[in-house]
């Protein structure tokens, strides 16, 4: 009897509970995101759980190393999340696969989300023939690293503004001690020639984006210049891991100058020992010409929808709330990645950080790289371009018209799509 | 009913006992190996990319453009000569370096046999992952043990996995030092089956060890050399996961593997179709070089 009863119990307990679920329903928002940021983001999901009751949000993370396949594999199995954060320079191949779902309606009717309080150039990032794909979420872009006592020491008081200028400063640096590199390029690295080339204002490809350009004028003009820092032996022609530690070497003024992205003002901070953190300072880069601003590249990582979302609504509230000002200096605070809406750079700490000054000039001088799906794919190819030329002499012409040989194969597919499915 | 049991009986005599007792593995490997094959033989004849994925009617029929195209990228001859280079030092060494320990392991004065063949064949049994994390550790060049030992010898630390002359040969030791064992257990089986006998008889014509060695053992392993030789090509010709966690194919490409370009272009790039037909060239080539062994073989084996 005692039994019965306890199970009786029990089993009212379980069918109350179950009608409370009912009264209301929690929807879960699947949100995949990579590497730290994976991580972090999740400190700001009880936030956003307790103003938006009934939504849910799970994170996912993903590393970095092998977010590109899983996100393809898993569109290709159907089992995309509601939401994934995404590199803007994967954003046109998963609009060519039709896997995101356009935004430009929901930013328009939001009132959190004003567009011009965002970097023009990262969001045109996130466009794909006009059609807006991806709300940007924190920035990448690429300035000059340097040291302050060197270049002193060299006879300059403050960074390179010109090509020229740049050049020269180079030089000085080398002549301080021959055993040394004034700049650190490391030749796996494809993004300072397109820098230089967009600077110069290279479209590195013509014809609607189906066609290589690397032999137009403005592009050799820029790949002169990256050949002559080699030639004249300002930076080693080493890769990337061939580099066995980046900060020690950068310590030991192995190199005085390294072009790189916003993740290192952490690094260097926390790597670099305690003497030389008044000593090295960050710069916009170097225009090709005096009186304008030197081009970076609009990097950054995008957050999306899935066009296979059954939560569409509750998924776009996930992604306002992660885009509003404060939400994207809390982001700030927790992974040090730099917020891409103008007045998310008002937060105090961020405002006071002299390192991070020159990424919030460089970013009103940005601009994006070719939109097209085969972007990374081109890009690999430049990086073999890049090793033919420096590592075994091969001339501007050879490379570059291989180069571009290269290119048009892999954008075959893309000039017949434009000339059978316009 | 009668007609059932007709049917059946039809099918018993048609289809012996053995039939039916093999039909599950048979329609396994039907589902699971021929019918990807098959699909991926005409995959190889379209141009299935990003763009059919996203939408179907996009495919196009190619015929052997993919073929012809495979012909002409540099990155296909670089990977080849590299799978090469791999299959021709890192297969050669393995398969000496095998029989040499097989030959000691199975040395009348060797004791505890057992002991040392499970020490020598736990490379193959431990997970390759993990075996390329130690490695990577050991192939540091400021921290790894290789450059520490190099540095007690008084040379110069080498840039193990970054440097273009000694990517290569880096990866070739580590896998020679974690598949040996596999050979090795084969060679010991193929050393026991030789009599003793004909050892006795040698040593009574007063052959030396080298002679015992070059006129009995030789000749009478070689069907079990035929045989390592053949496994070993296939799985060396077949390298991927090595280059893929120790260097990504770098530095410059210098240990990218057809393998390993396959998945780049498969699963990197989502180039499927030509993915596949780099896949069936790789499988013309080692159906080649198998077959030419296999040949040479025989040639050996009718020798006067």
């Amino acid at each position: 009897m005692k039994k019965i009863l306890l199970l009786l119990v029990v089993l009212s307990a379980q069918s109350f509970s179950g009608c409370r679920e009912h009264a209301a329903p929690v929807v879960v928002v699947n949100f995949w995101a990579l590497g730290r940021e994976g991580e972090v983001v999740r400190q700001l999901v009880p936030e956003f759980e307790r103003t938006h009751p009934g939504i849910k949000v799970k994170v996912q993370q993903i590393p970095w190393s092998a977010a590109h396949e899983k996100l393809l594999t898993s569109f290709a199995g159907r089992v995309m999340p509601d939401v994934f954060q995404l590199g803007n320079t994967w954003l046109p191949e998963f609009v060519a696969l039709k896997a995101i779902h356009p935004l430009g309606e929901q930013v328009s009717r939001s009132n959190d989300l004003p567009l011009n309080d965002f970097y023009s150039g990262i969001v045109d990032s996130n466009r794909v023939e006009s059609g807006l794909y991806g709300i940007p979420w924190y920035v990448d872009t690429r300035v000059l690293f340097y040291r302050k006592d060197l270049l002193t020491q060299a006879g300059f008081n403050r960074p390179p503004a010109t090509w020229e200028e740049w050049m020269d400063m180079m030089e000085h640096v080398k002549r301080l001690d021959s055993a040394r590199y004034a700049l650190l390029i490391p030749m796996n690295e494809w993004q300072l020639p397109v820098i230089l080339g967009l600077q110069l204002g290279a479209h590195l490809l013509k014809d609607n984006n189906s066609r290589g350009d690397f032999e137009s004028p403005e592009f050799r003009r820029a790949f002169r210049f990256y050949r002559e820092i080699f030639r004249r032996e300002l930076a080693p022609a080493l890769a990337e891991s061939q580099i066995a530690n980046l900060y020690q070497e950068f310590a030991n003024s192995y190199f005085s100058m390294f072009i790189t992205g916003p993740w290192n003002i952490g690094e260097f901070r926390h790597r670099l020992p305690a003497w030389l953190q008044e000593r090295w300072a960050t710069a916009p880069m170097p225009a090709p010409i005096a009186g304008i601003a030197g081009l970076s590249l609009a990097g950054g990582a995008s957050l999306a929808l899935s066009a296979a979302s059954k939560n569409k609504a509750e998924a776009w509230q996930w992604i306002e709330f992660l885009s509003r000002s404060e939400q994207q200096a809390a982001f700030y605070r927790l992974s040090g990645d730099l917020p891409v809406r103008r007045s998310a750079w008002q937060d105090e700490i961020l405002a006071a950080d002299d390192k991070a000054a020159a990424f919030r000039e460089q970013l009103e001088a940005v601009v994006s790289l070719p939109r097209i799906p085969e972007w990374e794919r081109i890009a690999s190819r430049l990086v073999i371009a890049l090793e033919r030329a420096i590592r075994e002499g091969a001339s501007d012409d050879e490379v570059l018209s291989e180069l571009d040989r290269d290119v048009d194969l892999i954008l075959e597919k893309r000039r017949w799509l434009l000339e059978h499915r316009p | 009913m009668t007609r059932v049991s007709a049917r059946f009986a039809w099918c018993k005599r048609r289809f012996g006992a053995g039939f039916w007792f093999a039909l599950p593995a048979l329609s396994l490997i039907a589902l699971f190996f021929f019918v990807p094959v098959l699909t991926a033989l005409a995959l190889s004849f379209t141009d299935f990319d990003i763009y059919v994925l996203g939408d179907f009617s996009t495919l196009r029929f190619v015929g052997f453009g993919n073929y012809i195209r495979i012909m002409h990228d540099p990155l296909f001859w670089l990977a080849l000569r590299n799978t090469f280079y791999f299959v021709l030092i890192g297969g050669s060494l393995s398969v000496v370096f095998s029989l040499a320990v097989a030959l000691l392991v199975n040395h009348g004065l060797v004791r505890a046999r057992g002991l040392f063949r499970t020490l020598l064949f736990l490379p193959v049994v431990t997970t390759l992952v993990a075996v390329a994390v130690v490695w990577r550790y050991l192939y540091h060049q400021r921290y790894g043990a290789f450059n520490w030992l190099l540095e007690q010898f008084g040379m110069d630390p080498i840039d193990w996995l970054g440097d273009i002359h000694w990517a290569m040969p880096a990866i070739i030791l580590m896998a020679v030092w974690k598949n040996f064992g596999f050979n090795m257990i084969i060679f010991i089986a193929g050393l026991q089956s030789i009599p003793e006998r004909l050892y006795e008889a040698a040593r009574l014509d007063g052959a030396g060890s080298w002679a015992q060695f070059r006129y009995i053992t030789l000749p009478l392993l070689f069907p079990t050399f035929l045989f390592v030789g053949v496994i070993t090509m296939i799985g060396y010709f077949q390298l991927f996961a090595e280059p893929y966690l120790m260097t990504q194919g770098g530095p410059s490409n210098h240990t990218l593997s057809l393998g390993l370009l396959m998945f780049n272009e498969g699963f990197r790039w989502w180039n499927m179709g030509y993915a596949s037909a780099l896949a069936f060239v790789l499988f013309i080539i080692i159906l080649m070089v198998t077959l030419i062994q296999a040949g040479v073989g025989k040639i050996v084996r009718t020798r006067p």
